[in-house]
This record gives C-alpha cells, structure tokens and sequence, in this order.
C-alpha cells in the first residue's frame, strides 16, 4: 500500500497536469475565437484583403475539391450499386449517392480537403510574419494584426466554403452519374430523374451549412497557430501540423455535432 | 520627446530590464548597445508600446504608455530583418500606413509619394513595383528606412540596422540612416552592437548592462571612457567584467 501510494500520486498528478494543460490550451483557442469574432464587428473591414483572401481560399481551393468529390461520387456510386444489389434495390442508387454527397460526403471531404490546403498555408504564412516581425510592422503602422489577418481569412473560408460545397456536390453527383450510366446500366434520364426526385432543399442546404462552419474553424484554426507559432522554421512547422490536425479533428467533431442537431429523430 | 522612467520587464525568473530611465531631447540621436540578449529588444518594445513593461513609464511625443495605434503616427520604425510585407509590392509597403485610416491618401498620391520616399533612400522608381522577395537584404533595408519616414515622423527608431549588411552596404545604411535624421530633424534611438553604427549615428550613447543603462554619454567619449563594461564592449575583448558564455 505505501509503495504503491507514491506511484498512484505521481499517476494523478500527471493526470492532473495533462488535464490543466488541456484546458488551458482550450480556453485559449475559445478565447481567441472570441477575440476574432469581436474583430469582425470592428471597422476598418480590409475588403481588399477579403477580395484577396476568398480567391485564394475559395477559387484556388476549387481543382481539389472538385477532383475530391468526383472520385468520391464515383466510388459512392459502386458501393451503394454493390450493397443495394443484395437486396434488389440498386434503383436507389442515384438517390442515396446524391443524400451521401451533400449531406456528408461534399462537405467533410471538401472541408478536410481545405483544411489541408488552406489551414497549413495560413498558419505558415501568419506564423512566418510573426517569426520575421510583420506582425510587429504592421502594430506600428497602426494597423492591428487580428484585423488584418485573420478577419478577412475566417470571413473569407465562412463565405467561400458553402459555395465549395455546392460545387463539389455536384461534381460528385455527376461523378456518380458517369460510373451510374458508363459502368452499372443505368439509363441516364432516369439516373438524373431519380437524383433531383428525391433530393430535398434541406438536404443541400444543411450540407452547405455544415461547409460554413467547417470553412470557419479551419481558417479559425490556421490563425490561430499562426499567430500562436514558436521562433524559426521548427516554429512555423509545429504550428502549421498542429492548425491542419486541429482544423480536421474540429470538421469530424462538428459534422457529428450538426448531425445530430439536423437530422437527429 | 522619448521619456522612459524606471522600466522594469521580466519574462519568468528572467529580469530583463531592472531600471531602465533615460531621457532624449528633441532631434538627439541616441544610439543603445549592449551585448546579445542584454534586452535591447525589449526596451524598443517597450517604447513601441508593443510590449508593456512590469512596472516603470513611457513618454513618448507626448504620449504616456499609449499603444502602437496612437504612436503609430509620431514613429518610424525600421526593422531588423526590415519586415516588409510579401505579398505587397514595394511601393505599397513604403505608403502602408498613408493609405489607411482617417485623411488616407489615394492610390496615385501614395505611389507617387513612395516613389519619393524610395529616392531619398537611394532606389530608383524601377523598384516600387517589384515584390520584397526580389530584392536584396540592402535594398530591403532601404525599403524599410523610406517606409519608417514615409509619414515624416518626429520619432524614428532603428533596430539593428545593419545587421547581416557587408560592411560596404552597412556604412551606405549608417549614413542615410544620419542623413534622414539631420534632415528631418527627428528625434532617433537605435540599438545595435555594431560600432559602425555608432560612429555614424549617435550623437549620445547608452550602454544596455544588467537590466539598466550601465552608462550614458556623448558619442565621443564611448571610446575613450575608462569604464571597464564600456572599454571591453567596445574594443569586443573577451577578458572583462561581462562574461561571454550568455
């Protein structure tokens, strides 16, 4: 018992430790997000950043989400053809393909897809700046970094993200629509009647609900590292892994969270 | 016109400044050394408003332990690795803070104005469209001197200026840096351990040892002081009273 004591305390005590850190490091993160969207409401608004911001987040972001949700359409497409085949019902296919895409699918991927290309590039960028003394240039030229940086980036990703989506989306339909008519039969009217038949409004518009918040936290999440990055290149390295792994354990957490508020029984 | 009264800074168990005071007259020229990691970054912080010191007062054009926003438009400062903006072009660097805020300058008045700027540093106009990346750490450093006088401030600050500058590109710096200071009639502080840097620039100096300013004087007598800190500084010995292994 008393040499098991010292052992169970120092158990408890890192535990303890891991716990307190954890915390903090979330209350920091929450803060920050606080902080930002209180930034949002402050002008000046730097629009012309906003301008440069949504073609880099949003028009350069389009080839990989595009080339994302055709693959992934198409793949659909065989698994449900695949697993409704075993009970007759492979008519399902064009429907079910299209549900998958925009409800989950478009906006997960396409939001993991960003999250890789846009949260590394903005906590590289941001924490670069910050290890070269811009963030510092740019507080004695009276302009402040949050205001900046990271408003036009998460106002950006909020806008820029649903209309991924939407285009993702139907580039994975029609992903499904090519493997649906070239490789399993269907007919290809009918393919496209069945999709828009039983797709409905909420079905899309939850799924570019879901890009909304998605290109939120992954922009959230980017700058946040990037303003937080340690000195040198380890530095700006730590930080941009840790805003991508941040940023795409948030989308899955979140997508589960909207989920079950949207489509919860 | 710079004030700084008993500034105390700490980061931890670490005493960074223990007691900086120091006052500079209008249009002086004040040049702050000291060794790696005595602080002088952070006194510059501290006077910048981009750090707030523990304890102690920052006067500053009038101003008391204001922010960057409200000094903004009383400096000029120019950076160590000059920190300009990358994915701005040159001209928009050097007219940043003109083209923002309350009175902001149009685009052809804040070009044209940089392309001045960028004269008076020594660049020709070719180089107001170009981007910082194409630029050599000269010419990057004089970018970042047009861009700290683009407002005309009456305050300039100068952090290691000639750092990582051949000794050539280094004097051609030290001097513009003298010549913009006497011709604005600014009131200037550099910090550095450059003693180029101090021939050419200051009129007094101060030197950064153990959280204080060990000493202060004309420039002149910088090199002639008998005060053992000073002496081994300056001469850059490695017998003395401060240690080499910081």
């Amino acid at each position: 018992m008393t040499s098991s004591s010292p052992v169970a305390a120092r158990l408890f005590g890192a535990t303890g430790r891991a716990t307190a850190n954890a915390m903090g490091a979330l209350g920091r993160f929450l803060g920050f997000a606080l902080q930002s969207l209180g930034w949002m409401l402050r002008p000046p608004f730097h629009l012309r950043e906003l301008g440069a911001q949504l073609m880099q987040i949003g028009w350069f972001s389009l080839p990989v989400v595009g080339m994302t949700a055709l693959f992934t359409g198409a793949a659909l497409a065989l698994q449900i053809f695949a697993g409704s085949a075993r009970y007759g019902a492979e008519f399902a296919v064009p429907s079910i393909t299209a549900i998958g895409m925009v409800r989950e699918l478009g906006p997960v991927l396409g939001g993991l897809m960003v999250a890789a290309r846009v949260a590394s590039s903005i906590a590289a960028e941001i924490g670069t700046m910050k290890v070269s003394e811009q963030l510092d240039a740019l507080r004695t030229l009276a302009v402040e970094p949050m205001q900046y940086l990271t408003v036009p980036r998460l106002v950006a990703a909020t806008l820029a993200m649903p209309v991924l989506v939407a285009v993702g989306d139907s580039i994975g339909i029609l992903g499904g629509y090519a493997v649906g008519v070239s490789r399993l039969g269907f007919d290809g009217p009918t393919y496209l009647h069945n999709t828009l038949d039983f797709l409905e409004f909420w079905d899309v518009a939850s799924g570019m609900v879901k890009g909304a918040v998605f290109g939120f936290l992954v922009a959230l999440s980017g700058c946040y590292f990037g303003m937080n990055s340690g000195r040198g290149a380890q530095g700006v390295g730590e930080a941009t892994k840790s805003a991508v792994v941040l940023a795409s354990v948030l989308i899955l957490a979140a997508n589960y969270l909207l989920t079950e508020a949207f489509f919860s029984a | 016109m710079i004030r700084a009264d008993a500034l105390h800074k700490s980061f931890g168990a670490k005493t960074v400044l223990n007691g900086v005071s120091f006052d500079l007259p209008k249009g002086e020229s004040l040049v702050v050394i000291g060794g790696s990691g005595t602080g002088k970054s952070v006194l510059l912080k501290c006077l910048l408003g981009l750090e707030r010191p523990d304890s102690g007062h920052v006067t500053l054009a009038g101003l008391t332990d204001a922010g960057p926003r409200a000094l903004a438009p009383h400096i000029g400062m120019l950076f160590q690795g000059a920190a300009l903006f990358d994915s701005l072009p040159v001209w928009q660097n050097v007219a940043f803070r003109l083209m923002r805020g309350t009175g902001r300058m149009g685009k052809t008045e804040a070009k044209s104005l940089a392309i001045e700027k960028l004269a008076r540093v020594g660049l020709g106009p070719a180089t107001a469209d170009l981007y910082p990346a194409e630029l050599s750490g000269g010419m990057q450093k004089r970018v970042g001197l047009a861009r700290a006088i683009a407002g005309d401030p009456p305050v300039l600050f100068f952090d290691e200026p000639t750092a990582g500058l051949d000794p050539i590109m280094a004097s051609v710096i030290n001097r513009l840096i003298r010549s913009v200071v006497t011709e604005l009639g600014a009131t200037a502080l550099t910090i550095t351990h450059d003693m180029t840097t101090l021939r050419d620039v200051a009129d007094r100096v101060a030197m950064l040892h153990e959280g204080r300013f060990h000493w202060q004087g004309p420039a002149a007598e910088a090199f002639t002081s008998d005060d053992p800190v000073l002496r081994q500084f300056t001469r850059g010995e490695t017998e003395g009273p401060i240690p080499t292994l910081r």
